[in-house]
């Protein structure tokens, strides 16, 4: 349980960050750690050199930008966690981040190191896809932006080269005055990796009709997926509206098999979870004032 | 590579090699064995130090990282040697452990949770301590100790830190411009204070 040698560098700037990682092709992107150092402890990774971004400033908080909120790739997951402005406009966000790893690994976790890391069944990337978050992606010449379904590509697996380094996420912001999330997930116990996980955001105009709803599902394939619920926009929905959508769009769903949970079961929690998260949504999206029935 | 660590209050300076973990450093080359060496690899929590009052795991950061930080061991917690906290106090009380191996961790998470909540519901500490593993105890009298402690602290006329473990939540109600406890016994000097200190 001790990692091989690596030599360390800590830069003082993202574009000395992009010279580093360009110069060496076996350097490795460190920041909050609380992946890779477990994945370097076991000596499942072995990098020549590390390169400690977490305290770039440039890549550090969370600001408005557009009608979106974007987080600086090394803004800590506990910080994100106690923005106010996060909490009053990316609810969705908040109520996925108590399901990302335990209280001391959010005190160093980081959402950039979580979207980096692809792992299919984590919260910040499925609420990125969900939302159609796009990732912000700095390379020693340019700086570009992707969206999110574009950016994960597999299991740990995104579309960023080597040498590139996610400098930020943008999380578009729903203007609705009405908007409702649900977030739910199953796993071994509180904060383990999940075996589902389901995302909910619906938008309803005054007369209570939906005008915007999207669910995500992660866990249950090789990455997080976002689920066709467009059938429910111009509706007054209900649960069973909710079941039929939900149902339709799960039933062909590629699930994956583990020790943990086979693909059907995978399958089913997806239907239950994913037709929840969105009860909720609807739920919470009524809750919000709006004419009285 | 040489790293000036700041630890317990104490600034040290050390010459390691990137890759050794905080907690090796700190129980080789500090010889502060409080810290101890469960998984490795950020499972079970029991390597659990404070980084500027938020529990981390010591595991899963190296030295070379933690310059500039307030690290707080176990060791750091005693107000006097030979003296207990609050919270370790409560855990013996309470026999909020048996084989000891992960109370270091579960100690100091408890600390920084009840440094910015003083009425911690069962659900906060059982949320708190979710990333400490316990072999021994089931949990029970460890979910006790801590409802123990944040009574005791409640009601001790202590003053309470100013740097809370959340950077937008003092510990201190400034505007109450006093450190009377929220409930038990008032010490006679507050009596004085407006409301008998309370709010």
């Amino acid at each position: 349980m001790k990692p091989a040698p690596f030599e360390y560098a800590r830069p003082d700037s993202l574009a000395e960050t992009c010279e580093i990682l360009a110069a060496d092709e076996d350097a490795r992107i460190i920041a909050g750690g609380q992946t890779l150092i477990p994945m370097l402890a076991m000596r499942l990774a072995r990098p020549t050199r590390l390169v400690d971004i977490l305290r770039l400033k440039e890549l550090k908080g969370v600001r408005s930008e557009n009608g979106a909120i974007v987080i600086g790739a090394v803004t800590r997951q506990v910080e994100v966690e106690r923005s106010e402005e996060v909490h009053r406009r990316l609810p969705l966000l908040i109520k996925a981040l108590p399901w990302v790893g335990h209280p001391p690994t959010r005190n160093r976790g980081t959402v950039g190191g979580s979207i980096a890391n692809a792992d299919p069944s984590a919260e910040i990337p499925l609420v990125a896809v969900t939302l159609g978050a796009e990732i912000e992606i700095a390379n020693p010449s340019d700086r570009t932006r992707m969206p999110a379904d574009e950016f994960f590509i597999g299991p740990m697996l995104t579309s960023v080269m080597p040498g590139d380094c996610v400098c930020a996420v943008h999380f578009p912001v729903w203007s609705h005055a009405r908007v409702g999330t649900g977030f739910h997930e199953v796993s071994a116990r509180q904060s383990d990796f999940a075996f589902v996980a389901a995302a909910a955001q619906v938008a309803l105009d005054e007369s209570g009709r939906c005008v915007e709803a999207v669910l995500g599902l992660g866990g249950v394939g090789d990455r997080a997926l976002r689920i066709d619920v467009s059938a429910l926009v111009g509706r007054e929905v209900d649960r069973a509206a909710i079941a039929d959508v939900v149902g339709a769009g799960t039933q062909d769903l590629e699930a994956s098999s583990d020790l943990h949970a086979t693909a059907a079961y995978r399958r089913r929690v997806a239907a239950v979870f994913g037709a929840r998260a969105l009860e909720d949504a609807f739920a919470d999206a009524r809750s919000q004032g709006g004419m009285v029935q | 590579m040489k790293v000036k660590l700041n630890v317990n209050g104490q600034q040290r300076e050390v010459d390691v090699e990137p890759r050794k973990t905080l907690l090796d450093t700190l129980r080789e080359d500090f010889l502060l064995v409080g810290s101890h060496a469960g998984c490795e690899h950020g499972v079970c929590g029991a390597c659990t130090v404070l980084l500027d009052g938020e529990p981390s795991r010591s595991c899963l950061m190296f030295a070379v990282q933690a310059d500039g930080y307030e690290i707080t061991t176990i060791e750091g917690l005693a107000p006097a040697p030979g003296e207990l906290s609050v919270v370790q106090d409560a855990f013996c009380e309470t026999h909020g452990l048996q084989c000891g191996y992960c109370t270091p961790g579960m100690i100091l998470t408890a600390h920084a949770l009840l440094n910015h909540n003083d009425t911690p519901s069962r659900e906060d500490i059982v949320e708190a301590i979710s990333g400490n593993i316990c072999r021994c105890t089931g949990y029970g009298q460890i979910v006790e100790a801590v409802e123990f402690a944040a009574d005791r602290l409640r009601k001790t006329n202590a003053p309470r830190n100013l740097k809370g473990a959340h950077p937008n939540e003092p510990r201190v109600d400034v505007s109450a411009k006093s450190d009377a406890p929220k409930e038990g016994v008032l010490e006679a000097a507050q009596a004085d204070t407006p409301h008998g200190g309370r709010k």
